[in-house]
């Protein structure tokens, strides 16, 4: 269920590597130089190609302050997985996160907002009890506090090391925004590339507003399981943003650089005060 | 002809001798000969079946004799109407849905179907359903909630399809959009994995007050030869996968992701398909008797607190974590 993408086009990483000052972009090719890309929030200004980045960075890109929440959640090892225990360290060391999303309350323009990010950084962000628990316990503390929830998608889908458990989880989510849902919260989903399959088939699709950054790979099944499947060529920009958005999936398709204005305005629409 | 898998061949091979044998017991010496083979594969039965690995019960889960939803509702239903359709886009014959009646009790019934003969398992596309097939099982199931009738599920597949259409038309919405439907549904819910589990997919219609596995199904967050394949980078590992990830029924019942486990006749299902039909009959009945007590509020309430439970998880002392 994870989704792997092969060697060359792996993400870039996101801290600078040592002599890294210029880097090749994954879709036009063009040298860029590292720190004009990370100025143009890490948006190709050649081609507009969406480069990955980390939770931290979406939370300086979209909010105006933010306090995190349950920072001393970290992941057990419940079924003894093999090796998880070093993975999960090194991606700790390489993220400074204890797992793949962040969550807090933010402060967006006017807007007090219960926000979670995740971070394909850190496990490809795939979801296990971590991301499965704090998800829920940031629905409970916006629908507490009758704050909107956002939600930041950047996964492969579920935790494989955590088995049935990270399974659970969607239905955990779900279950939570259902209460969320009736009690009339607002829920504005953000897909970034990737956020496919576990993920995608529970909170991310439950938005009552889907925004999607252009190019992302949105869908259930992984690209290469559907060729192997049907061992057919996929048509062109299969299950990316674009793709998504004809065939009805998403709301809108909006840059990286328009995504905070996008979402203030959404939520002055759905906002009952004067600000 | 019966099918069966190579650890099975050991049992299959006395059961023929026995057959041979009953055809001539009047001769001299035949009748000892049959006792002492009865006696060895009784023996054998136990010896097998006491251990099972969990590829083996992989395998039974899979077994091409296994019963599977339409064999049920043969076995389990007075009377059964069928529904098709979604009212959206079409009709998804990877999953039966439709007003049964067992035992006098009238409930809605919906289960994935792999399908029997080679045709049966193309039309059925092995019981890999479409977002249709998951919009089809939500019309049905809130027909129930509307005429309070309580929903069985029946879990037996590889998994949701990946395919071009399939992600075209939402397969991923169509999961998620069930996830909490069913999450909020007010009537009883029972699902019962009768063999395969596989994923999200069988989550898509998994979500139940009660759930409960049959002794040698199996239910698992990707199969033993994806997990094998990404992991070791070999899908012949997958035997080691399928211990690893902890998919069995007792593995899941001590992982608290499901409530009780329904015993299989000795050697399978598939030796016993009636006595199957007739343990799990049992234990949803009873489950909707208990459940059909409980106001819907409260129905609800504790199925979704059932979920929001699990998960296991390190909560660090604070004090510890200066970051
Ligand atoms: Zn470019």
């Amino acid at each position: 269920m994870i989704f792997r993408r092969k060697k060359k086009l792996k993400p870039v990483p996101p801290k600078p590597v040592p002599d890294g000052l210029w880097l090749k972009c994954d879709k036009c090719s063009n040298i860029l130089y590292r720190k004009e890309l990370e100025k143009n929030l890490s948006v190709c200004p050649k081609c507009g190609h969406h480069f990955r980045i980390p939770a931290r960075r979406y939370i300086q890109i979209l909010t105006d302050g933010f306090e995190e929440f349950d920072k001393n959640l970290s992941p057990a090892n419940p079924l003894n997985f093999r090796e998880y225990e070093e993975k999960l360290r090194k991606d700790q060391e390489k993220t400074g996160l204890k797992d793949a999303i962040v969550t807090g309350k933010a402060k967006i323009g006017p807007h007090t907002v219960a926000l979670g990010v995740m971070d394909f950084f850190f496990r490809g962000g795939s979801m296990g009890s971590v991301v499965g628990e704090k998800v829920k316990r940031l629905i409970y503390y916006a629908m507490e506090n009758n704050f909107p929830l956002i939600i930041v998608g950047a996964s492969g889908g579920a935790r494989m090391q955590e088995g049935i458990l990270s399974l659970m989880q969607m239905a955990k989510t779900a279950a939570t925004l259902a209460e969320f849902h009736e009690n009339g919260g607002l829920f504005i989903s953000v897909l970034t590339d990737p956020t496919m399959a576990g993920v995608m088939a529970s909170y991310a699709s439950l938005g009552d507003i889907i925004i999607a950054e252009p190019g992302a790979l949105i869908g259930f099944a992984g690209p290469r399981v559907i060729q192997q499947t049907i061992k057919k060529e996929l048509p062109p920009g299969f299950q990316r943003a674009e793709f998504m958005l004809k065939h009805g999936m998403v709301d809108i398709v909006v840059p990286r650089q328009k995504l905070k204005d996008t979402i203030v305005k959404i939520l002055d629409f759905f906002s009952n005060e004067k600000h | 002809m019966a099918k069966y898998l190579d650890f099975e061949e050991p049992i299959v091979k006395i059961e023929n001798r026995i057959k041979e044998l009953e055809l001539i017991k009047d001769e001299a010496g035949v009748q000892e000969e049959l006792d002492r083979l009865r006696a060895e594969l009784q023996r054998l039965y136990r010896e097998i079946y006491a251990s099972l690995t969990p590829w083996q019960r992989v395998m039974l889960a899979r077994h091409p004799d296994r019963p599977y939803t339409l064999d049920y509702i043969k076995l389990m239903t007075e009377d059964f109407i069928e529904l098709h359709g979604d009212r959206r886009f079409g009709d998804d014959p990877a999953v039966i849905t439709g007003l049964a009646t067992i035992d006098g009790e009238k409930i809605i019934l919906v289960g994935q179907e792999k399908g029997r003969t080679t045709r049966d398992k193309i039309v059925r596309n092995f019981g890999m359903m479409h977002p249709e097939g998951y919009r089809k099982a939500l019309r049905v199931m809130k027909l129930g909630e509307k005429f309070h009738r309580p929903v069985l599920t029946l879990i037996d597949t590889p998994g949701a399809y990946p395919g071009i259409g399939a992600e075209e038309r939402g397969q991923a919405e169509a999961i998620a959009y069930n996830l909490r439907e069913m999450a909020s549904l007010r009537t009883p819910i029972v699902a019962v994995v009768t063999g395969e589990g596989g994923s999200g997919g069988a989550l898509g219609i998994g979500v139940a007050d009660r759930v409960y596995m049959l002794e040698n199904a199996f239910y698992s967050v990707i199969s033993p030869e994806g997990c094998a394949a990404i992991l070791w980078r070999d899908a012949a590992k997958a035997p080691e996968a399928a211990a690893a990830l902890k998919i069995t029924a007792q593995d899941l019942l001590e992982l608290r992701v499901i409530d009780g486990i329904i015993p299989e006749p000795l050697g399978g299902a598939h030796r016993n398909p009636k006595e199957t039909a007739d343990n799990i009959k049992k234990v949803v009945l009873d489950a909707f008797r208990e459940l059909k007590k409980l106001p819907p509020d409260e129905l609800v309430r504790k199925r979704r607190e059932k979920y929001q439970r699990m998960g296991v998880i390190n909560i660090e002392d604070t004090q510890n974590t200066p970051n």
